[in-house]
């Protein structure tokens, strides 16, 4: 699928925009917008609420005052498990990059015989339902001794990583002319050496890429937090926010401003890097 | 492009003296690189993909409950599939995956497209208007869950606005067992083992702000898939249509629609396996629901295999599940990547 916007000429005759016309449009636009950013409205303003509004009853009032207390008390319950999320993540993100563009270089520039079919087989290990690998999965990290550690998890992702990130890169060095490489294998580069000293500095598009759209992907993983570590000091912040909200001694601005915590990572890496989370993201449609 | 004029690789190899097995050398020499790379992450993807879907196919077919791992085979080898299809919450499960999948591709996909072509027409603020729509995708399901579960309970949320406008008693949401629009005895006769289903087959009503979250967080996944299909559109299209005299309407209808299609069908596999596998998010919005209306496949695995150890009643769901995404995704691998047309 092509990303690129072609140029707009203007319309030279009247085919006009759908609805009444550009205000219309632009009505619905705002309309569908405050509705969209609801949940968010609900989840900052609790946040910042003193005790005395901090009830689901008052969920749509504004604060009467600015009050940080709920978000403090989240920070002090969860703020353990937003370390671990961190600590896996990073290093997980990292792993699954490197990895991707390897197989990625590998799949687009070096064809051989059977490499759809190989890239096929590898790309339904992101497309199974990951209940169906649970229990072998719990059986061999036991074996490994990695059950119950962040290590565990950060191998897991890893692993159940692969399939997208060398969907990526597989994309990516694709749409790079192929003439480069001929020319450089001419020259007598070797396949590494093509792909550390040609391909290697032209990547960072596609680690940017790579690297938000697999952060936000292992940040937001709730399955495999709940199976693979049972102790709750070493889950990630996703699980710890669930066990939050089913305590019925917690808070409700607690457990909201919980919420805000969990989702402000990944909220800023797109509010950042938005442009290139798109370009993730349409990755995913294969091609 | 400027990578054409970038210098390349000056590595300059001495003539290697001729070997013995000139063909062979060669080839090795031009495959050493692959191999070498991809064999790793083949092997783990045999193993933690394809052998152990092949390992729980075999759980769901053994006599494995509690902590002691027992493989030994029921007999029948498919007792465990008999006896989970004829439980009702099984049955509910299937349900309301079926029920939840409509609903929330209709209203992600529709709502996507409307957002894409309000935006795509927009004349200021679309990147602001891309980012706010396509924001909640950014969010964990279970994020999404927690506050949505807030939204629809009863006591708060909703139901204080409709308050403010003069509804008093608002809708049960989350908390409603009942089930619309039952069709049990009309489907009855028509589907396999009819008489054995014990559920009222119909639209489960607590499903519906769950189908409402849903589309909230992906609406703009569709949307940002149809923006780029919308943006490649050539213009001409535009042009020819208004020379034929179309309007607003049939120009959309004739020529957008179609334009889209191939997209809208893989936004709808996409959002089709993620809606086959969901899990989080019924999970942390509302459980297995009244009467189990809300519960889904993934929570009935979860729930059989980590609480109640009953790890083959587990995995022959587990292998349900996977089958139904497997009909979805290996015909779109097939024809995606497969019979791609050669590079």
């Amino acid at each position: 699928m092509s990303t690129t916007p072609t140029t707009l000429a203007p319309p030279r005759r009247r085919i006009r925009r759908p609805g009444a016309g550009p205000l219309s449009g632009a009505i619905a636009l705002a309309v569908l917008a405050v509705l969209f950013l609801t949940p968010v409205y609900i989840m900052v303003t609790a946040g910042l609420k003193p005790p005395v509004q901090a009830d689901a009853v008052h969920m749509w009032e504004l604060p009467k005052h600015l009050d940080f207390s709920g978000i403090r008390q989240a920070w002090e319950k969860l703020s353990p498990n937003l370390r671990n999320s961190l600590l896996m993540v990073l290093p997980a993100t990292a792993a699954t990059a490197v990895i991707g563009a390897l197989n990625g270089y590998v799949l687009a520039k070096l064809p051989f015989r059977g490499a759809k079919v190989l890239f096929a087989a590898m790309l339904l290990g992101m497309f199974i339902p990951y209940q169906v690998i649970l229990v072998p999965l719990v059986r061999f990290l036991q074996w490994l001794d990695l059950y119950g550690t962040l290590q565990g998890l950060v191998l897991v992702h890893i692993v159940y990583g692969i399939p997208i990130t060398t969907l990526i890169f597989r994309n990516y060095y694709d749409q790079l002319p192929h003439e480069i490489i001929e020319a450089a294998r001419v020259d007598g580069a070797s396949n590494s050496a093509i792909f550390l000293r040609l391909m290697l500095p032209l990547s960072l598009p596609g680690f940017v890429v790579c690297g938000i759209f697999q952060f936000t992907n292992i940040w937001n993983d709730f399955l495999f937090g709940i199976t693979v570590v049972p102790d709750p000091t070493q889950q990630p912040i996703t699980v710890a926010l669930n066990n939050l909200a089913g305590n019925f001694s917690v808070q409700w601005n607690t457990v909201m401003a919980g919420a805000l915590l969990a989702a402000a990572p990944t909220a800023l890496v797109y509010i950042l890097l938005g442009r290139f989370f798109v370009h993730g993201l349409t990755a995913g449609s294969v091609k | 492009m400027s990578v054409l004029t970038r210098p390349a690789t000056p590595a300059h190899h001495p003539a290697k003296p001729p070997t013995p097995h000139p063909s062979r050398s060669h080839w090795w020499r031009r495959h050493c690189f692959g191999i070498v790379v991809l064999t790793p992450s083949l092997i783990l993807m045999a193993i933690f993909v394809y052998g152990f879907i092949g390992y729980s196919m075999r759980v769901s077919v053994s006599k494995w409950q509690g902590l002691q791992p027992d493989l030994s085979p029921t007999d029948p080898p498919q007792q465990t599939y008999d006896q989970m299809f004829r439980t009702p919450r099984f049955q509910a499960d299937l349900r309301n995956v079926t029920v939840f999948t409509v609903l929330f591709l209709t209203l992600a996909v529709v709502v996507g497209l409307v957002l894409a072509l309000l935006v795509h027409n927009a004349l200021v603020g679309r990147t602001a208007f891309r980012g706010v729509f396509l924001f909640p995708y950014s969010l964990s399901f279970i994020v999404t869950g927690v506050v949505w579960r807030w939204i629809f309970t009863p006591s708060t949320g909703a139901n204080l606005i409709l308050k403010g406008v003069g509804v008093s008693h608002g809708p049960k949401w989350i908390t409603d067992p009942a089930v619309a629009g039952n069709v049990s005895q009309a489907l009855e006769p028509l589907l396999p083992g009819g008489h054995y289903i014990q559920v009222q087959l119909g639209i489960p009503l607590a499903l519906i702000p769950v189908v409402i979250a849903a589309s909230w967080q992906l609406a703009g996944f569709a949307m940002a898939n149809f923006l780029a299909a919308l943006s490649a559109m050539p213009e001409e299209l535009r042009e020819a249509a208004s020379l034929d005299g179309a309007g607003t309407l049939r120009y959309h209808w004739h020529i957008v629609l179609p334009w889209l299609r191939p997209v809208i069908v893989v936004v709808l596999i996409l959002l089709g396996h993620v809606s086959l596998k969901s899990f989080d998010l019924v999970y942390a919005m509302v459980g297995e629901g009244p009467g189990f209306a809300t519960d889904v496949p993934g929570i009935f695995v979860f729930e059989q295999t980590f609480r109640a150890l009953r790890y083959n009643t587990g995995a022959a769901a587990s292998v349900v599940m996977f089958l139904l995404s497997a009909a979805v995704i290996v015909p779109y691998l097939y024809r995606s990547v497969i019979r791609e047309k050669s590079r």
